[in-house]
């Protein structure tokens, strides 16, 4: 430690450049989370998982799109496509979550957040919308793969690509809905550890135990009880709004007049997730 | 620079209560035993938490209202581990001054300076996570001057640290605040090293003010000479009472007050006469910690 004192002999410099605002900061932040997201800027071992799940799910697409090409048939449209995926989509939020605030939590590193011109609002902002666009980014990249291999064997031109967007545009929104209610369901999880093990595995468990009460309710006499099962867990009731906002996506999801009491539900859900964290984080910044 | 008016904080514990104190620039210390009300103090200064009543003004700024300009020119140093193991210094230190409002290439820039100041600069692109606990006070205090505040708040930045690292902290702290044109107020348990390097102290206890002044005002009182010897320290205690020296003994050191000019001659004259082996001789400012002798026992 006493080399430090040589060290030292060059003078200390003030620093008279420019003070950016919090807009800059939460940019700044969202894009770190981002590349946290996919194990940028982190070790050769963060970057296996999300870029596993990323490769299986482009590969998938790939796949689909090549049979497409060959056969003409189409095995999964773009809504079906994110539905099939839903398990490694809850694998990828099972490890991005975590990594986004579990490890802040963990390693004590809040203090230095909140010292600094950064609100509890700011962060949790930043937060959500990295990994809002990275969950995203694992559905949207794939489905444009899809519509890529669809467009280049369109067989009427320009017409056929118009309509190939008019049907991947939905898509991408209904990808969008998956990102934000497992994102927020995912991060409020991961805000109450800072064990990411624990974390990881309570994400899988939310998701795990309610699609067998969605299996129990869906055998029920009543027509009612069986259109409303899907509410009962995230999978279906994202699917259940798609559904219901784009009636040909075929998820096989029978939802009957409720589709209204989906979409409210999802909000709900969305917006309660979000509010609690933001709490959670508005506690945690004053400590 | 601080100026700290009254606050009161409440709940179910009072952790601050009526404290009125107004600083000024430079080297302040903070001490207070554990809980004393030094980290909420602390953090009312960083506007994480409002105080119950009262007002707090930083730079002439209400942390509680405007804590952004106030976080602007303040650096922080908690007192726990804050620092993520599976990344550089240099890269943290360099995001955590872009969540400082800095742009990317000044961001990446100050981060080097800083971790060069406190010493660091060979070692800043291995991960933390091998650091030892010395180095991780030392990216600890980088981080907080990354942004270049006009204000430090150092939260026992000697906690955990060995003799000789809490030296070269301590060394390092003045400099800070000396040579870096930067105030620091720094808060410890310990007031022996705060006295070291510190203009100023605020003393604390059960969040009531114990006294507020500056160093040399508190130890203006006369200076004492330490004489030890390996042997015979009655045999010179004696003898120094009799050329009229009150001497006090202080376990194997002997204490004599430093009245006259000569005084230093004199005793040294006593030892030469009595033959012993003198091992130390040596001027000793009244410590501050006499000042609050019977509190700091129960501290330390």
């Amino acid at each position: 430690m006493s080399e430090a004192s040589v060290i030292h002999d060059i003078g200390y410099q003030r620093y008279e450049g420019p003070r950016l605002g919090r807009g800059a900061v939460f940019n700044s932040l969202y894009v770190h989370g981002l590349r946290a997201a996919y194990g940028f800027g982190r070790s050769a071992k963060a970057k296996i998982f999300p870029w596993l799940v990323f490769g299986i799910v482009s590969l998938v697409a790939v796949i689909l799109a090549a049979v497409r090409a060959q056969t003409g048939l189409l095995p999964l449209n773009y809504i079906q496509f994110a539905d099939a995926m839903s398990w490694l989509i809850i694998f990828f939020v099972a490890i991005v979550a975590p990594e986004l605030v579990s490890r802040d939590m963990r390693a004590g590193v809040l203090p230095l957040y909140f010292s600094r011109p950064l609100r509890a609002a700011d962060y949790v902002g930043a937060k959500v919308a990295a990994m809002v666009t990275a969950v995203w980014a694992l559905l949207a990249v794939p489905q444009f793969i899809m519509f890529l291999g669809a467009a280049f064997t369109a067989k009427n031109g320009m017409s056929d690509v118009w309509k190939e967007l008019g049907d991947l545009l939905p898509a991408w929104g209904y990808s969008l809905l998956w990102a934000l209610l497992f994102t927020s369901i995912g991060l409020l999880i991961a805000s109450l550890t800072g064990k990411r093990a624990f974390a990881a595995g309570g994400i899988v468990a939310v998701f795990l135990m309610t699609t067998p009460v969605v299996g129990v309710l869906s055998i029920l006499r009543s027509t009612d009880a069986q259109e409303l099962a899907g509410l009962a867990s995230p999978m279906t009731l994202v699917s259940g709004v798609g559904q219901w906002l784009v009636p040909d996506a075929n998820t096989g999801l029978f939802i009957g007049r409720f589709g209204p009491v989906y979409l409210i539900e999802a909000i709900t859900l969305i917006a309660g997730c979000l509010l609690l964290l933001l709490a959670r984080y508005r506690k945690v910044a004053s400590l | 620079m601080t100026q700290g008016l009254t606050k009161t904080y409440g709940g179910r514990v009072t952790a601050l209560d009526n404290l009125t104190v107004d600083v000024e620039p430079g080297i302040v210390g903070l001490v207070g035993a554990n809980g004393a009300g030094k980290s909420t103090f602390i953090k009312i200064m960083l506007g994480l938490i409002a105080p119950t009543s009262g007002t707090v003004r930083v730079f002439d700024l209400d942390p509680t209202s405007q804590p952004d300009q106030v976080r602007n020119r303040v650096g922080y140093m908690p007192e726990h581990d804050a620092l993520p193991p599976d990344v550089s210094a240099a890269e943290f230190v360099t995001h955590l001054g872009r969540i400082s409002g800095l742009p990317r290439t000044a961001a990446r820039e100050r981060a080097s300076e800083a971790l060069r100041h406190v010493g660091l600069y060979e070692e800043r692109y291995r991960q933390i996570g091998g650091y030892s606990t010395g180095m991780k006070q030392r990216v600890k205090l980088a981080q907080a001057l990354v942004h270049d505040p006009d204000l430090l708040l150092l939260d026992e930045p000697t906690n955990g640290l060995d003799p000789a690292g809490r030296d070269a902290m301590l060394a390092l702290v003045h400099r800070i605040g000396t040579e870096f044109g930067i105030s620091v107020v720094t808060c410890s348990h310990l007031l022996g090293e705060v006295e070291q390097i510190c203009d100023s102290l605020v003393a604390i206890e059960g969040g009531k003010l114990l006294r507020a002044d500056r160093i040399s005002n508190m130890t203006e009182v006369s200076d004492v000479l330490a004489v030890e010897v390996s042997e015979g320290t009655q045999e010179l205690a004696d003898a120094l009472e009799k050329l009229d020296l009150p001497v006090r003994i202080d376990g194997r050191v002997l204490l004599v007050p430093l009245e006259r000019e000569d005084t230093y001659d004199r005793i040294l004259r006593a030892v030469a006469d009595l033959d012993l082996p003198l091992h130390r001789l040596d001027q000793r400012r009244h410590r501050v910690a006499e000042l609050f002798a019977p509190r700091e026992k129960a501290d330390v």
